[in-house]
């Protein structure tokens, strides 16, 4: 699979480190009444998707920058490559 | 129609006219005492047994394509029982007696063949952990043996011992491990099944279930509503899809993981051999290919192949400790989608549903459990407890921490 790196363009998936589903940005709030469920639903329940799947990928071999990326999981093609960074921060996440 | 050799000299001699189909095409009832989703190994040992064990017989097995078209047919067909810890050990080496018995059984040729499997081990810490392992599978009675370097010699002189990096120290040696043919597990059981009157309906996908206040009490079908007192889940990498149906969310990530096979050679390895510093496994099919795998491809997946990068992985995995492979020639590999559970370990289990139960996380070891996962789970959807040897395959464990700490490989590294 080749992943287009919105900054270095396309690069081979080999170079990342996969994470998962891009639901593990929301991270529960640990203040939370009901913070431990959200942490148990967090770190271990998954909704598995099969089909069109924005997923964390990590370029470890690159920039090291974090990745969400649109996989179909059911043909592997890739619709979309964003900087994790952006989409966090348009999901009010990060300063 | 019973299976001897009388019979098939007998029909060897008039022409082979005399055998019937191994299973009927039954006309799909209305409602059923248990529906059992998926006609894999799993979900027709579960069939069978709930017939055999506990006389249920009004049961349908509902499959999506056809018996046996999962992962019972894309597997690397092998058997053990070398596991660790309570909770997963006695349960695979129930696996292992069934196994032993299963031929027998279901009168069918299933090809069990124990010839032995070999974990090797490349450092001296690895190697006590292999006395330590050897010593628990003792403990039920599993059979072990500690081999040195010269022991491992004797039994396979074509491995790298002095290779620079990961030379082999020694391993650990399970006489009654093996492989079996998986096709005919399928095939034994599902004939087992269907001739004590269970009703294997292919090309029959479950659409939806029928839920009412926390009861399930039927199935959507392509074929329409069916209705039953008891539904199981068993359609390993398919869990989520078919679980999130049921408004439910799993702990499993399905992921692909690719197999190999080579050009038919001589026989060459003696049983199973394990690489114990990557992630290689290698044995040799009874048409003389060998058979080998290695790690899942690390990424989601419901595509029924893999990528190159893996494929280079663990053909390098095979050239660390046995350089005569590379002169194989590989003919075929394809892949197949896996059920990773968060710790490596299965569930079989009831769900938080009334009448709707779950089997699945298998990983990539649910061939080997197929006789044990449907002894156990034809247990609990009969009698809604759990199987001794199974009852810490809760689907709730990691609320409480209840995970299996056996080899803490799950869908992923970072998870614990």
């Amino acid at each position: 699979m080749i992943i287009d790196h919105p900054i270095l363009g396309p690069r081979d998936s080999s170079e990342f480190v996969y994470l998962g589903d891009a639901c593990l940005i929301d991270r529960p709030d640990p203040l939370d009444r009901n913070a431990e469920k959200l942490f148990y639903e967090y770190q271990y329940l998954r909704d598995n998707i099969a089909g069109p799947m924005q997923e964390l990928w990590y370029h470890e071999q690159g920039d090291r920058s974090w990745l969400v990326v649109t996989r179909n999981t059911v043909t592997h093609e890739i619709s979309k490559v964003e900087l994790a960074r952006e989409v966090s921060r348009s999901r009010g996440r990060s300063k | 129609m019973a299976f001897s050799a009388l019979k098939i000299l007998k029909e060897g001699f008039t022409g082979n006219r005399g055998w019937s189909p191994h299973w009927r095409d039954p006309v799909l009832k209305k409602e059923y005492d248990i529906i059992i989703i998926g006609a894999g190994g799993h979900g027709l040992a579960t069939a069978y047994y709930l017939a055999r064990n506990h006389g249920i017989t009004n049961i349908a097995v509902l499959e999506k394509g056809w018996i046996g078209s999962g992962n019972i047919g894309r597997n690397t067909t092998i058997i053990r029982s070398n596991y660790m810890l309570p909770g997963n050990q006695p349960f695979y080496e129930l696996s292992m007696k069934l196994w032993e018995g299963l031929e027998q059984d279901f009168n069918y040729n299933a090809m069990v063949s124990q010839r032995g499997i070999l974990n090797l081990s490349h450092s001296d810490a690895q190697h006590d952990a292999y006395a330590r392992r050897g010593n628990a599978m003792h403990l039920t009675k599993s059979g072990a043996v500690l081999l040195d370097k010269s022991g491992v010699q004797k039994m396979c002189p074509f491995l790298d011992f002095d290779n620079a990096r990961f030379p082999v120290k020694g391993g650990i040696w399970q006489p009654r491990g093996g492989s079996v043919r998986h096709d005919a597990v399928a095939w034994g059981y599902a004939r087992g099944a269907d001739s004590r009157g269970v009703d294997l309906i292919q090309n029959c996908e479950v659409t939806g279930f029928q839920i009412k206040n926390g009861v399930c009490f039927g199935v959507e079908t392509s074929r329409g509503p069916i209705k039953a007192k008891k539904v199981g889940m068993c359609v390993a990498g398919s869990s989520g899809v078919l679980a999130g149906k049921a408004g439910m969310r799993l702990p499993i990530e399905s992921h692909v993981l690719q197999a190999f096979v080579t050009e038919g050679l001589k026989p060459i390895i003696p049983g199973v051999i394990t690489f114990g510093a990557g992630h290689f496994y290698v044995s040799q099919s009874d048409k003389g290919g060998l058979v080998f795998g290695g790690d899942i491809d690390g990424y989601n997946s419901y595509a029924q192949r893999g990528n190159l990068p893996v494929v280079e992985d663990v053909v390098e995995g095979g050239m660390a400790i046995m350089p005569m492979i590379g002169r194989a020639r590989l003919l075929r590999s394809w892949g197949g989608i896996m059920d990773m559970s968060m710790d490596g370990s299965p569930f079989i289990d009831k769900t938080h549903i009334e009448g709707l139960f779950f089997n699945g996380g298998w990983c990539y070891g649910g061939f080997k459990a197929t006789p044990a996962s449907g002894y156990c789970y034809a247990h609990l959807l009969a009698t809604e407890k759990p199987h001794p040897v199974s009852e810490r395959m809760r689907l709730d464990r990691f609320k409480f921490g209840g995970q299996f700490d056996e080899k803490g490989v799950g869908a992923q590294p970072n998870l614990h």
